[in-house]
């Protein structure tokens, strides 16, 4: 786990799930201390509820990229 | 050769005899059964029966042409009089109208051949080079942040993707380069957006596609710049051009091949019903993980309870008060036993005692003989004839006199 971690609510999908699964595979591997245990039990929880909100929230971004290379919204047609 | 009318009883055949005849022949005549024809599409006549009527000339020659009603379904060419097609079909006769004709069951506009073999010729020289080698191939993102697209803005293409997209991974960022996808231009364009993409949005995966057409339609996607542009861009690319069974060199060249654009958008995603079992299967994990973690603590911290327990005052007093107790018990059972072991001496001594005591004796039939003094006399010295003795015996006493003494 980072010394300082980030604020859950500044992680993407993928950051999210990234520091989760090493959360995960930490936890399995050496022992700790209780208190040590108990904050990546709550870090991992705050993570997968983050990962839900991204998910219950996503909506699609489309983007276009112009000639002048230049990243704008895209107006949809339906 | 004049025919000889001589003859009694020529062999005479009916039309239709002879016509099933020359059928039978042109029929049995596998070149004839297998053939291609080019040729210039004239009297095009499209009944509502749905068969479809024409005739191929050249320039000195003319076939009868009709293609049936299930195969003109499957006709991608639009065919209209004074069209160079090459057909493929079987010939045969049409015994009322007593003409042979094809019977066509697959058509191409003429030059098709021509790009066909170009197709092939590139394919060899790309292979050649190892652009399509499965070596090259990049595993994909699980999943991508940013998928760049490169179609027709206006496509159903771009439509099909998007509402894959939507409806399989809305979480992913769509950055659109909009190309035309056929026509002249269409190939020099396809394959600068595929390097713009890389170069100014780095997206994680890159699909490049287009709707279904002819041939000719999907002829940029077999365009070496844009096959060399797909091989060479930094992010894997997922190809969908086209239908199911159409193949194009882009498709060889990217790292995995979809069958349509709505294939390519569901091969670029995880589905997000399964990132939200993925999502339950880690908070269980997490919890199991953590309650391991804290029986572990619990564990350990008994046992250093005890640990500590057993160095703590208390304990220690404890211990001396049960030592104490024991001591205790063992000393009230020590004297216990002594009192006993004495008790039985004083029983055993009794006995003894009781053997001594001399009224037990006189109840044998033993005498005591005391003299006037009340003296025991024990023996014959201590006493002279004529005197008085008391003689006790168990249940009384009686004086008399010594009359005699013997030795």
């Amino acid at each position: 786990m980072p010394k300082s971690p980030a604020s859950v609510q500044d992680l993407s999908y993928e950051q999210a799930l990234a520091e989760l699964e090493a959360l995960l595979s930490t936890l399995e591997g050496e022992s700790r201390d209780l208190e040590g245990t108990m904050a990546m039990f709550e870090r991992g929880k705050a993570l997968i509820a983050r990962c839900q909100e991204l998910l219950e929230k996503a909506d699609l971004k489309v983007k276009q990229l112009t000639a002048d290379g230049e990243i704008i919204d895209l107006e949809e047609q339906d | 050769m004049e025919p000889d009318f001589s003859t009694i009883n020529p062999q005479v055949y009916s039309v239709t005899d002879l016509t099933a005849y020359i059928r039978a022949i042109l029929e049995s005549n596998e070149n004839l059964a297998n053939v291609w024809v080019s040729g210039e599409i004239s009297n095009l006549s499209r009944p509502s029966s749905g068969h479809i009527y024409f005739t191929l000339k050249d320039a000195s020659a003319s076939l009868r042409c009709v293609i049936w009603r299930e195969q003109a379904r499957h006709l991608s060419a639009a065919l209209r009089d004074g069209m160079a097609v090459e057909a493929h079909g079987t010939i045969s006769v049409y015994e009322q109208g007593g003409q042979y004709q094809l019977y066509v069951d697959g058509l191409r506009a003429a030059g098709e051949g021509l790009l066909y073999q170009e197709f092939l010729r590139l394919k060899a020289k790309l292979e050649a080079e190892g652009l399509f080698d499965e070596e090259r191939k990049r595993p994909l993102p699980r999943l991508p942040k940013v998928i760049g697209v490169v179609t027709s803005a206006t496509g159903a293409a771009f439509q099909d993707i998007l509402n894959t997209l939507r409806v399989r991974c809305p979480l992913v960022e769509v950055v659109l380069s909009p190309v035309p996808v056929q026509g002249e231009a269409a190939p020099v364009l396809i394959a600068a957006a595929v390097e713009a993409l890389n170069y100014s949005v780095n997206p994680d995966v890159i699909i490049i596609g287009r709707g279904g057409g002819s041939l000719e339609d999907l002829w940029a996607f077999n365009d070496e710049r844009v096959v060399r542009a797909v091989a060479a861009s930094k992010a894997p690319v997922i190809s969908g051009v086209g239908h199911e069974t159409d193949f194009t060199l882009t498709d060889f060249a990217a790292d995995l091949r979809a069958p349509t654009p709505t294939g390519a958008a569901v091969l670029a995603v995880p589905d997000i019903a399964d990132l939200n079992t993925e999502l339950r299967s880690f908070s269980l994990q997490l919890s199991l993980l953590a309650e391991s973690g804290i029986d572990e603590k619990r564990y350990e911290l008994s046992e250093n309870a005890h640990r500590l327990e057993s160095l703590s005052p208390r304990w220690q007093v404890r211990q001396g008060m049960q030592r104490l107790d024991d001591l205790s018990l063992r000393l009230a059972t020590g004297i216990k036993t002594n009192l006993r072991t004495e008790m039985a001496r004083l029983v055993f001594i009794g006995g003894r005692l009781a053997v001594l005591d001399p009224q037990n004796v006189l109840r044998r039939g033993y005498a005591l003989v005391r003299d006037a003094s009340g003296a025991l006399v024990a023996s014959i010295l201590k006493v002279k004839l004529g005197q008085t003795v008391n003689v006790l015996l168990q249940d009384g006493s009686f004086d008399t006199s010594v009359k005699e003494i013997k030795k």
